[in-house]
């Protein structure tokens, strides 16, 4: 990496390091409620997960119904690892985190090197097949890993998720994400999904691109897991299924195809509408609040189908060279 | 008996069910190419719709299923004039998050104690359970009406599709929606009638679920839901023989594994042999261009 770079890395990062500052000296103090940091740090956790997947879907066009498989391999590996070995070293929680999401990212290799021939509708069946699949297996993996708790859920894992770990983890992703969007790798995804063909007759070898937006997508979510698990201290299968996937590509929808700026926000206001229904309605009307979550959603979608932000980015997360 | 062969003849009996369900799914799958995940939950609306008419107004069988049919097709019909008929020519994928609005919404909506209730509820049979022995397995007598109902919606759907005005009309929008429309299809009735024609079928399965596994619940069709859209993927989505042959597999794969292994793998393999199968086959078994489309 060269000097530039770093500048550029530095530059970018500030902000979100002068927010974990703020946040960590903001919530040791007492000065806000630690139910709202914590629903911050999922909303910034879900961030990165729907980033992931705004890469393998928005920018590559791979239409993925298992994203939260992805999610809960990096949580249950993450997990595992700080369990086993971890204690409470913030490094090794650092490398259990990168562990996890390469675990992830293994996984997505191998299941992308079948599954990636499929096309549209197709292969969103096989990688919901495949979320169903890893969902049994969460279900089973006490049968071969006790630690793993299986049904009953996974205790015992260490609270190291912070303020400062979310926010810099969503800058870091965020830095990552944009990088590659406005690479030539990220313009030959966004070739690929605008046409395969036309972008494979230009020279691009499309498997392997496809390949590897996938990939690269799938690590986001396993390092968000990572994360995920180490905020809630407790893991069940029932947070990883279809519903969970189906989570993240609304938002992801929502929020625009193809936009990171849109992520954001929805990710953001996804998760705090959900919390903020919880307070907001009166405690004998609380059900209410999953019907009137589907209306909002489809109203959303009737009058902005291509999304809330469409193609505008926040101008942190356009082309650094422009 | 034959232990092996009495679980085939249960996972007829499951693979029945998934088929009714599977139709409407390759159905609206093939004329409008949107994954309607709120089919599966106006399935549990046939459900409950099947469970009122027995316990509230105790009418019999043939008046249950009518009802059960005219409720979920006017359900299906409204939900399509509503939530995707305006995105009809917006990103796919816009019509599929609503879809999934819509699931949501009937799934919790349905669950208030207002509506249907949160709670599981015991659905009623009005008939006393009995069984044919035969020499190496039994049926029971709500496997006879499975079986025989789902015969007659399957001939009555192929006879709709084959050999009627409305049938050429379905296949032609399914063909191509632009061009039928020139031809003088009313491609926005048509593809009404292709909702409602499928969630005929799936409040049938609705009420027949209800005979064969007594607990009824909101949320009752979901899994039911995605192993039956799984079945029409299988089969080879936009086949109506195809949704029935992988309604079939799915059964069978299922009481199998139950059997034989544990129940808590069924979803796995069930959902193990659809990937193999696309990867052996991108489009399903009976997926080729030959296959007519609904």
């Amino acid at each position: 990496m060269g000097m530039k770079a770093l500048l550029g890395l530095a530059r970018f990062m500030a902000p979100f390091a002068a927010a974990a500052a703020a946040g960590t000296v903001l919530s040791s103090a007492g000065a806000v409620n630690m139910y709202w940091v914590q629903i911050f740090q999922l909303a910034c956790i879900t961030a990165v997960s729907a980033l992931g997947l705004n890469v393998i879907y928005g920018f590559t066009g791979l239409f993925s119904l298992g994203h939260a498989a992805f999610y809960g391999i990096g949580a249950y590996g993450a997990a595992l690892l700080m369990k086993t070995g971890g204690g409470e070293s913030q490094a090794f929680f650092l490398a259990s985190l990168l562990a996890g999401g390469a675990g992830a990212a293994l996984i997505a290799w191998l299941v992308g090197l079948s599954t990636l021939r499929l096309t549209s509708d197709y292969l969103g069946i096989a990688t919901l097949g495949f979320g169903i699949i890893m969902k049994v297996v969460f279900d089973n993996a006490d049968a071969f890993l006790p630690q793993l708790g299986g049904a009953r859920g996974m205790t015992g894992i260490p609270k190291m998720t912070g303020v400062a770990w979310a926010v810099m983890f969503l800058g870091a992703f965020l830095f990552a994400a944009r990088n590659l969007v406005h690479s030539s790798y990220g313009r030959a995804l966004v070739a690929i999904r605008e046409d395969e063909v036309a972008a494979g007759a230009a020279g691009i070898d499309t498997f392997r691109y496809k390949l590897a937006g996938f990939v690269v997508g799938c690590s986001f979510a396993g390092v968000a897991g990572g994360l995920y698990a180490h905020l809630y201290a407790f893991l069940h299968p029932s947070n990883f299924d279809f519903f969970k996937s189906v989570d993240v590509l609304m938002i992801v929808v929502l929020g625009g195809l193809g936009n990171m700026s849109g992520t954001l926000v929805a990710s953001f206001g996804w998760i705090f509408l959900l919390e903020g229904l919880r307070v907001a309605l009166p405690p004998d009307y609380i059900e209410l609040r999953w019907v009137l979550i589907p209306v909002l959603l489809v109203v959303t979608m009737l009058r902005r189908p291509q999304g809330l932000f469409g193609i505008r980015e926040f101008r942190f997360l356009r082309d650094a060279s422009e | 008996m034959d232990y092996f062969l009495q679980q085939v003849v249960n996972g007829l009996q499951l693979g029945f069910v998934y088929a009714l369900i599977a139709l409407g799914y390759t159905m609206v799958y093939g004329i409008v190419r949107l994954i309607n995940f709120a089919h599966g939950d106006v399935f549990m609306v046939g459900a409950f719709i099947g469970l009122y008419a027995i316990e509230g107004a105790r009418l019999p069988l043939a008046a249950v299923f009518l009802l059960a049919i005219c409720g979920c097709a006017l359900l299906a019909v409204a939900m399509e004039r509503i939530a995707y008929r305006p995105l009809r020519n917006a990103p796919r994928i816009a019509s599929l998050i609503t879809a999934i609005g819509v699931s949501l919404f009937l799934e919790y909506f349905t669950s208030l104690r207002q509506v249907f209730g949160p709670n599981f509820y015991p659905f009623p049979r009005p008939f006393a359970i009995s069984a044919w022995e035969f020499r190496n397995f039994a049926i029971t007598n709500i496997q006879a009406i499975i079986f025989t109902v789902t015969l007659c919606c399957l001939v009555l759907l192929q006879f709709v599709v084959r050999k009627t005005r409305l049938g050429r009309a379905m296949r032609a929008v399914s063909h191509d929606h632009v061009t039928a429309g020139l031809m003088g299809v009313n491609v926005d009735l048509t593809i009404s009638v292709t909702f409602g024609l499928g969630a005929a079928l799936a409040g049938v399965g609705g009420v027949l679920y209800g005979f064969a596994y007594p607990q009824v619940n909101t949320f009752m069709g979901v899994m039911p839901g995605l192993k039956a859209f799984t079945a029409a993927v299988l089969g080879g989505i936009g086949s109506i023989p195809g949704a029935v042959l992988g309604g079939l597999i799915m059964g069978q794969s299922e009481t199998l594994t139950s059997a034989y292994l544990s129940s808590t793998y069924r979803d796995g393999i069930a959902f193990l042999i659809l990937i193999l199968v696309l990867l052996l086959r991108p489009t399903g078994i009976l997926g080729t261009q030959r296959t007519e489309k609904v």
